[in-house]
């Protein structure tokens, strides 16, 4: 019964979807009060049928109802309750449903701290909320329905599949849907924007923490996506340029541009319909990221099974959303550029650069990405553009923004003061080239590492005299506001990031080998003893555990213990070892027995001594909290009601300091 | 018009992925062009399975054309494969070679016993290493190779009756239509 009432609900919410969208969006064109009213009720009563809906999955995966196709195909008696839970995300239907889950939590966010907001305003948001949520419940309940029957009801299920069952995956998808599903609400804002012929860019103030907290979380999906690969996928990898990485990659690099446009429009009035254009950009990739997904259209490691009906519908969902939006940009975006004047040295042009590398190289991983297609249209063939296509185009556009990156602070807005900049360079380039020199004694000939040293030096230096340069200038207290501050934290992350990539891509050593128990291997410094397999046993595996003493000068380090599993239907997934660490990882997979009748023990090994890859991550959480951190700011919580109406600007106090910031 | 720009551009987003969608109904995505096709087929030395002091080599099936196929013991697609096999032997037109695949030569030898032995030649590759050269991507797999040593057509996965008769059966005509 309960399955039933599932669908119940989602129909529910279909309808109440419905009329979120349309009268509020209607009435705010009429102005009409009542109309626009409906719009709060009417999402708070679809959230809540999603919500329930949602409950009545995951009550099913816990109560083992097998008469439920979905439930049946993705978990099984032995499936701990923790996967359970994160099998309602496991698979194509369910991660539909969190999708529409999480696009609710926004909506709903947003019903309830928008009470000062204009009323008109706030109905078109909510109203094109409600139609974005329109297009996901008849994409459910039309194409893929979680709450379908098998009868008759088999005895066990199929299973989760076995790369998902790991602690880091079940928080993966959650957090990357709150990311991409959260640039919705920039979509909305810009719309509702064009929709009312905002003259004002009080929107847009609106709108920025909202796009920060979205990109923190877009951020953090990333980073425990890359980390999860790094961990799971065996072959010490943490980024692949696949079609599904790319697709949540192409928002996050137009959601970073945006963040920074918002920025310029919000302070200087400048670039608005930029900014306008780049919210549908950013969500737009998120819909097209779905699609690539969900279509087949293109081949991926992590592609759900594909349906061409599905292609079909989120093509159409697509036409109408982003050709619709698109549409409305060609016809109401703002035709005459406004704002404050700015000259060639000012932090509008820097952001406008680095807006640019930002934009052109999510272009051109959306070109990698649908190269095999172009192909096939083209008739060249099926052709695919792999790690040396982004590994050569992304670095030369993210150099630009790398070394503007220590200006972006001292730049002024309007117009920049030579004689400061130059003294920046100087700093920050001598102490870069001291360290790369310095670097240059440990790592000879390695370019790359040098290069990492530098960049990062560069970078965290000029971060650094900046935070210096608040300290010894400004009043305590208003040295570093939230904006400012999340602002630093992320600029530090680039330079973190930079350390990690580099130094780790350039030095890391490994080594495939042949071993048998008792043999030494000697790599990086260490010294890896294998001391033979074991088989080992878990709640829904068995596995062969491998034994691994690592030891340098003769001194313990480490015990690893990289594991081959076998799932109750037979998936097999390695489970590689690592020691952490800050300066390396060493890092320890299982592959194969190298003899079938197991007379010497011997089995291929991949081993690895990964320096300072823990720094990559460590980077883009540093650019998480500052997504979050900004946010935080008073500014954009008080004083909204001061904005809203002209006449009242100017009376808000000059803040020099803050019109820095 | 430059605010069109967008526009235009997503309309010919949609337009190729449109195409991708009606492309791929009518394609299989898992079909991948073997580099191997019309190349000669890579050199191996292997010993026969029953006779493992005798050894086959590339050189010693030239002059015929035969079906190479890929399989072992632990494949359950081989088992589901095996009949087909067994029932088109005699009616290709080229003879069966065996090719059993990183397993342990008794194990082979019993799951013969039980599903039949269809094979001419029956080479045993236990260590895998000549599979390599050959592109093995997990078995079964099957390489036509013509009498010059040309393999001239490749199917992954198992053989089924619709893929004989679609596509095996006309590539051996073609071969032995170039013969006469």
């Amino acid at each position: 019964m309960t399955p039933e009432l599932g669908q119940i609900a989602l129909i529910l919410a279909l309808l109440l979807a419905l009329a979120q969208s349309v009268l509020p969006i209607v009435g705010a064109w009429r102005g009409n009060g009542a109309l626009m009213a409906v719009a709060r009720p009417a999402a708070f009563g679809q959230g809540l049928f999603v919500v329930l809906a949602f409950v009545l999955l995951i009550n099913a995966f816990l109560r083992f109802d097998f008469s439920v196709q979905y439930v049946a195909d993705n978990s099984n008696l032995a499936l701990p309750w923790y996967y359970r839970i994160a099998a309602v995300w496991g698979a194509h239907e369910g991660s539909m449903l969190l999708w529409i889950f999480i696009l609710d939590v926004w909506t709903l966010a947003l019903a309830l701290f928008s009470r000062r907001l204009p009323e008109a305003f706030v109905a078109r948001v909510l109203g094109v909320l409600g139609l974005i949520a329109v297009g996901f419940l008849a994409f459910i309940l039309f194409t893929s329905d979680p709450f379908g029957r098998l009868i008759p009801m088999p005895a066990d299920g199929g299973d989760l599949n076995p790369v998902l069952q790991d602690p880091g995956m079940t928080f993966h998808p959650p957090v990357i849907y709150m990311g991409y599903v959260g640039f919705s609400v920039a979509f909305a804002f810009s719309i509702a924007a064009l929709l009312g012929g905002e003259l004002e860019q009080a929107w847009v103030r609106w709108a920025r923490p909202w796009t920060n907290v979205a990109w923190a979380f877009l951020t953090c999906g990333i980073v425990a996506g890359s980390w999860w690969a790094y961990a799971e996928l065996g072959w010490g990898g943490w980024w692949f340029w696949d079609p599904v990485e790319n697709a949540s990659f192409m928002p996050w690099l137009v959601g970073t541009a945006l963040i920074h446009a918002q920025a310029v429009t919000e302070k200087r009035g400048s670039l608005r319909a930029w900014t306008i254009l780049l919210s549908i950009f950013a969500f737009s990739l998120s819909l097209l990221g779905t699609f690539l997904v969900r279509s087949g259209v293109l081949t991926s490691v992590h592609s759900f099974a594909s349906d061409p009906r599905r292609g079909l519908f989120i093509l159409c969902f697509l036409v109408i959303v982003v050709g619709g939006s698109l549409l409305l940009y060609a016809l109401r975006a703002p035709k005459v550029a406004g704002g404050k004047p700015f000259a060639v040295v000012s932090r509008e042009s820097a952001i406008l650069v680095g807006n640019l590398m930002f934009t052109v190289a999510a272009a051109m991983v959306l070109l990698g990405t649908l190269f095999p297609l172009i192909g096939d249209a083209l008739n060249l063939g099926r052709i695919s553009v792999g790690p040396p296509y982004f590994g050569l185009l992304f670095p030369l556009l993210m150099l630009p923004v790398v070394l503007l990156l220590p200006f972006g602070p001292y730049l002024r807005w309007g117009k920049g003061e030579a004689p400061v900049l130059r003294s920046v360079m100087l700093r920050a380039g001598l102490a870069a080239l001291a360290c790369a020199i310095v670097a240059a004694f440990f790592v000879s000939t390695q370019l790359k590492a040098i290069a990492g040293v530098a960049s990062a030096v560069w970078v965290a230096v000029g971060v650094l005299l900046y935070v210096l340069k608040r300290w010894r200038e400004m009043p305590r207290g208003r040295r570093y506001p939230a904006e400012m501050a999340g602002m630093l934290f992320a600029h530090v992350g680039v330079a973190v990031f930079l350390i990690g990539v580099l130094l780790s891509e350039s030095l890391s050593v490994t080594r495939d080998v042949r071993m048998a128990p008792g043999e030494t291997q000697h790599i990086g410094g260490y010294d890896f003893r294998f001391d033979g397999v074991t088989e080992t046993q878990g709640p829904n595996w068995r596995a062969d555990q491998g034994t691994v003493i690592v030891t340098r000068d003769g001194k313990p380090v480490a015990t690893m213990h990289p594991q081959k599993r076998t799932y109750t239907r037979e998936q097999v997934q390695t489970e590689s070892a690592i020691d952490p660490g800050i300066t390396r990882d060493l890092y320890v997979a299982l592959g194969e027995p190298m003899d079938k009748q197991h007379i010497d023990g011997a089995w291929a090994l991949r081993l690895y001594s990964k320096p300072f890859i823990r720094w990559l991550w460590a980077g883009g959480l540093l650019m998480m909290l500052g997504g979050f951190i900004a946010a935080s700011d008073r500014r954009f919580r008080l004083r909204r009601e001061a904005s809203v109406t002209d006449g009242k600007r100017s009376t808000l106090p000059p803040k020099p300091a803050e019109a820095n910031a | 018009m430059s605010r069109l720009l967008p526009l235009i551009a997503f309309v010919l987003l949609a337009g190729l992925l449109g195409f991708g969608i009606w492309w791929n109904s009518g394609h299989d995505q898992t079909a991948i062009p073997s580099p191997l096709i019309d190349k000669p087929a890579p050199d191996f030395k292997l010993p026969l399975l029953y006779q493992p002091e005798q050894t086959v080599t590339r050189a010693a099936l030239l002059g015929k054309p035969y079906l190479l196929n890929v399989f072992a013991s632990w494949c359950v697609d081989c088992a589901i494969e095996h009949p087909v096999l067994q029932a088109e032997a005699a009616t290709l037109g080229v003879d069966l070679v065996g090719y059993n695949y990183k397993d342990a030569p008794d194990d082979a030898k019993a799951w013969l016993a039980t599903h039949g032995n269809p094979y001419k030649v029956l080479m045993a590759d236990v260590s895998g290493q000549a599979a390599i050269d050959f592109g093995v991507y997990a078995a079964p797999e099957s390489f036509l190779v013509d009498a010059r040593g040309v393999i001239r057509y490749k199917h992954i996965g198992p053989l089924t009756p619709d893929v004989v008769s679609g596509e095996l059966k006309p590539a051996i005509a073609a071969l032995q239509k170039e013969a006469h």
